[in-house]
């Protein structure tokens, strides 16, 4: 104890002056590229909508009304934002439970996406709902069992620190070293291959949380059969969110595969490039076989309902260009893409996909919902509710660079070569 | 073995939803056996035909609590004309319908206070209440905000404080419960000029609403809105026209708990099942894991040892040859040994025989001299 | 023996599902548990 309070005593604290100036050449020393200017410009727009989102209400700032209470921030952010970070634990599984070695390079970008992912998912939590500081309520306050969001909430928040705990080896071997006042007093050799030793059993209550959350998200809606169009509602939307966040997941890490080899190049190693396509191919294979069997399961349920004849109608048509335009589609770039080894294929089928997913949960959230009020009692997002929502991709996305420039995400740390 | 993991996941995984659909039946086994209801619970009976939209029953609500009120005073008829819902100011509204005859059919609309709320089932912080005497009330100071309730609800009833920073709220009829406590009767049963409300236990108010349809042939259609809807409500109406007519949405006898108990039942299905299957995955390849790389460490010792047999083998013939050559050369060498001797020896003899003819009678020195030199040469070939 | 009796669903599914999410964790940490317990004599996991 008394150790640590001298240890404190020796904390470099700078002065106003010299934290202003790091700042500024922090800052100033930022690459003055176009996608850093969007950047830079959207993060400001976005801090502007946050403090008017917090001065005037969530009224002034989205079109929802007492008909219409779950908008863009529900359905994108939250449906969509878990539903595209399930990468976390497809890749950790494929890796550690089923021994796809060659899988291992795409674990910690993945992991560091799914734990942004939920992350800003609780954040964009904090615009939405109306007494965000209550958010610990339901957990440590007041549970409210019955409820399928309880239960979206507690693994949502246990599923967090997994993740959290997960990236963490990164962060330490980082660390390792990096800043001398820790010499001695911290160990974080110790800490990190600690943690390391528990990636199996992480792995598995990583695995066990989603499935339990991925599929709650869906049963949100099986409140509401007389709000939901016949085509979607179904005792099966459980079933339908976690098969379909497998395969989200398997797209999101192809397709960031792809953009971090655009722009993050220079951060990865050998031993990462080389494993990268194996990982697209892998997993576009196994996205394409999920996806025909996720595409079996939505027929099965349409015959089993019997609501054939919906099918002619406008949201008919809506049906049919989400399976087969947004599932069959994709499905089959990935299948001929993995086959013939073609990478353009897969990554085209990647975006498709992921579109697939952002269509789905739209749907289900937000058109095929209400679909009974008349149009002048529809719901549309407001422009400063799609602000915010590209505010909160582009802070997972700038977090993501960041780390990624830092830490070894891409590459492996030269103390920690073959280490896992 | 990936894949074949994943059919297994789904496999199970569709086996779990097949199972916690039937998870609805459980819950109604359970319901039947461990659920009664108060018999004593209140309600309220709004009959159509006798409601003549005055809209005092909305004035009076306001009052009671504390609320604003709608935008047009009272006495407005024209508001009528549009359709209203409740709100955060007006807990309650009443709207007119065209009916099927020349006069137009008022119903008021509010929470319906059911026997088996979807707010309640819905709110994560359980800021719902459904208490035994009949009113769902609300805890305000539970309420996160998170608007499941307005989605759950049947009727979308709750309205919500959007415009509000610090404290909003969800806002919804109270079924005047403070009132209630002190012996009142609700706000607009209490104020309704023409007795469209009638305030009552819920059994009775059923009996009553039986008898004035079994009275009046024709005059309702034969239908108790609430009766069985969503699992029954507490408040109750009667109409001379379809309820579908007066705005009502059509529900059949699922309760909202009902019909998302499969699926919250099936969520400890997964936590007691997916362990065991995670691990035995994980374990099953790590058992291959161990079987290909013991297989191989045996492949490459057998190799080595096979490798080392071969040389052992190679070196053993390579020595037998060595030593085989180191004899012959030994024989050899002594075979050439004895040739230098003997060819010494007769060169000598021959340089003796020499010697001696030329000395005639030759003294003993001369003899000695030849005798020397034929025993150097022989010492010369015996050392060669 | 005269069952609970419940005025409602909803009150006897918050009853019932408290009483579940609270054995979900106790079964989960269990299992774990469970597991190291059941590899305990291998030669490299000596944890009983």
């Amino acid at each position: 104890m008394r150790g640590l309070i001298r240890k404190l005593k020796t904390l470099p604290i700078p002065t106003l002056r010299e934290a202003v100036d790091f700042g500024r050449d922090t800052l100033l020393s930022i690459p003055r590229t176009p996608g850093n200017y969007l950047t830079a410009a959207i993060l400001l727009l976005g801090g502007l909508v946050t403090i008017l989102r917090f001065t005037i209400g969530i009224g002034g700032v989205t079109n929802l009304d007492d008909a219409n209470p779950w908008g863009i921030w529900i359905a994108f952010d939250l449906l969509c934002g878990v539903a595209l970070a399930a990468g976390g634990y497809t890749t950790s599984a494929a890796c550690y439970l089923f021994g796809l070695k060659r899988y291992h390079g795409a674990v910690r970008p993945a992991i560091l996406t799914a734990f942004l992912g939920y992350a800003f998912v609780v954040i964009a939590l904090h615009f939405d709902v109306g007494q965000p500081w209550r958010l610990v309520y339901p957990i440590f306050l007041s549970q409210g069992t019955t409820s399928v969001l309880f239960e979206v909430g507690l693994c949502v928040f246990i599923y967090l620190c997994v993740l959290f705990t997960e990236w963490t080896p990164a962060a330490f071997e980082w660390l390792d070293g990096r800043f001398a006042w820790f010499d001695g007093f911290i160990n974080w050799r110790k800490i990190r291959n600690f943690v390391v030793r528990l990636t199996i059993p992480l792995t598995i209550l990583g695995v066990i949380l989603s499935t339990m959350h991925q599929s709650s998200l869906g049963a949100l809606f099986l409140t509401s059969p007389g709000k939901l169009h016949p085509l979607w509602y179904s005792s099966f939307l459980p079933v339908f969110f976690f098969v379909s966040s497998m395969f989200a997941g398997l797209s999101m890490v192809i397709f960031e595969g792809g953009l971090a080899h655009a722009g993050l190049h220079d951060k990865m190693d050998q031993a990462h490039l080389d494993s990268s396509h194996e990982v697209a191919f892998g997993f576009a294979k196994a996205a394409s076989f999920i996806m025909a069997g996720y595409f079996c399961m939505r027929i099965f349920d349409l015959a089993m309902s019997n609501n054939w004849a919906y099918l002619a109608t406008g949201y008919g048509i809506l049906y049919l260009v989400e399976l087969f335009g947004f599932v069959i589609f994709p499905c089959f770039l990935f299948a001929m893409g993995s086959r013939e080894k073609k990478l353009w294929l897969v990554r085209f089928g990647a975006v498709m996909a992921i579109l697939g997913i952002v269509l789905n949960r739209f749907i289900v959230c937000l058109i095929a919902f209400n679909w009974q009020l008349p149009s002048d009692e529809r719901y549309f997002p407001s422009i400063m509710e799609v602000i915010v929502s590209v505010f909160i991709v582009t802070c997972i996305v700038t977090a993501y660079r960041l780390i990624c420039h830092f830490l070894p995400i891409l590459h492996e740390h030269p103390d920690y070569k073959d280490a896992h | 073995m990936h894949r074949r993991n994943f059919l297994k996941l789904l496999g199970i995984t569709g086996g779990v939803a097949a199972a916690s659909g039937t998870g609805i039946h459980k819950a109604s086994a359970a319901s039947a056996a461990s659920v009664k209801r108060n018999p004593d619970a209140v309600g309220v009976l709004h009959d159509s035909t006798l409601c003549i939209g005055c809209r005092r029953c909305e004035e009076a609500c306001a009052v009671v609590n504390n609320r604003p009120g709608p935008e047009k005073p009272y006495d407005n008829r024209a508001v009528l004309d549009t359709k209203r819902r409740p709100s955060v100011d007006s807990y309650t509204v009443v709207n007119k319908y065209p009916g099927q005859g020349a006069r137009p059919v008022f119903r008021k609309t509010q929470c319906n206070h059911c026997q088996e709320p979807a707010c309640a089932s819905a709110c994560f912080v359980k800021a719902f209440t459904k208490t035994p005497e009949g009113p769902v009330v609300y805890d305000p100071s539970l309420c996160v905000g998170c608007r499941y309730c307005m989605i759950a609800c049947p009727f979308t009833i709750p309205s919500y404080d959007y415009d509000k920073v610090l404290n909003p709220l969800v806002h919804k009829c109270t079924l005047c419960a403070p009132r209630l406590a002190e012996g009142k009767q609700p706000g607009c049963v209490e104020v309704c000029p023409t007795g469209a409300l009638l305030f009552g236990k819920r059994e009775e108010l059923l009996d009553i609403a039986r008898k004035r349809i079994a009275d009046a042939p024709g005059k309702y259609v034969k239908h108790i809105y609430g009766e069985k809807e969503v699992g029954g409500t507490n408040w109750l109406y009667l109409s001379p026209v379809p309820h579908e007519e007066l705005g009502q949405p059509v529900l059949d006898a699922t309760s909202v708990p009902e019909l998302t108990s499969g699926a919250l039942g099936s969520v400890p299905m997964i936590a007691g099942l997916w362990p065991v299957l995670l691990t035995g995955a994980w374990a099953i390849t790590r058992r291959k894991e161990k079987v290909s790389e013991e297989e191989r460490e045996s492949a490459v010792s057998a190799a080595l040892a096979k490798a080392s047999a071969a040389n052992a083998e190679e070196l053993r013939k390579a020595l037998e040859k060595a030593a085989k050559d180191k004899e012959n050369a030994l024989a050899k060498a002594e075979k050439d040994k004895e040739a230098a001797v003997a060819a010494a020896l007769a060169e000598a003899k021959a340089a003796c025989e020499a010697a001696a003819d030329n000395a005639g009678g030759t003294d003993a020195a001369g003899q000695e001299q030849a005798a020397d030199a034929a025993n150097a040469g022989t010492k010369d070939g015996g050392e060669s | 023996m005269e069952p609970t009796t419940f005025s409602s669903l909803q009150d006897f599914m918050l009853h019932s599902k408290t009483i579940t999410y609270v054995l979900m964790g106790g079964g989960l940490v269990g299992l774990a548990c469970f597991w190291y317990f059941l590899c305990g004599r291998d030669k490299d996991i000596k944890r009983f």
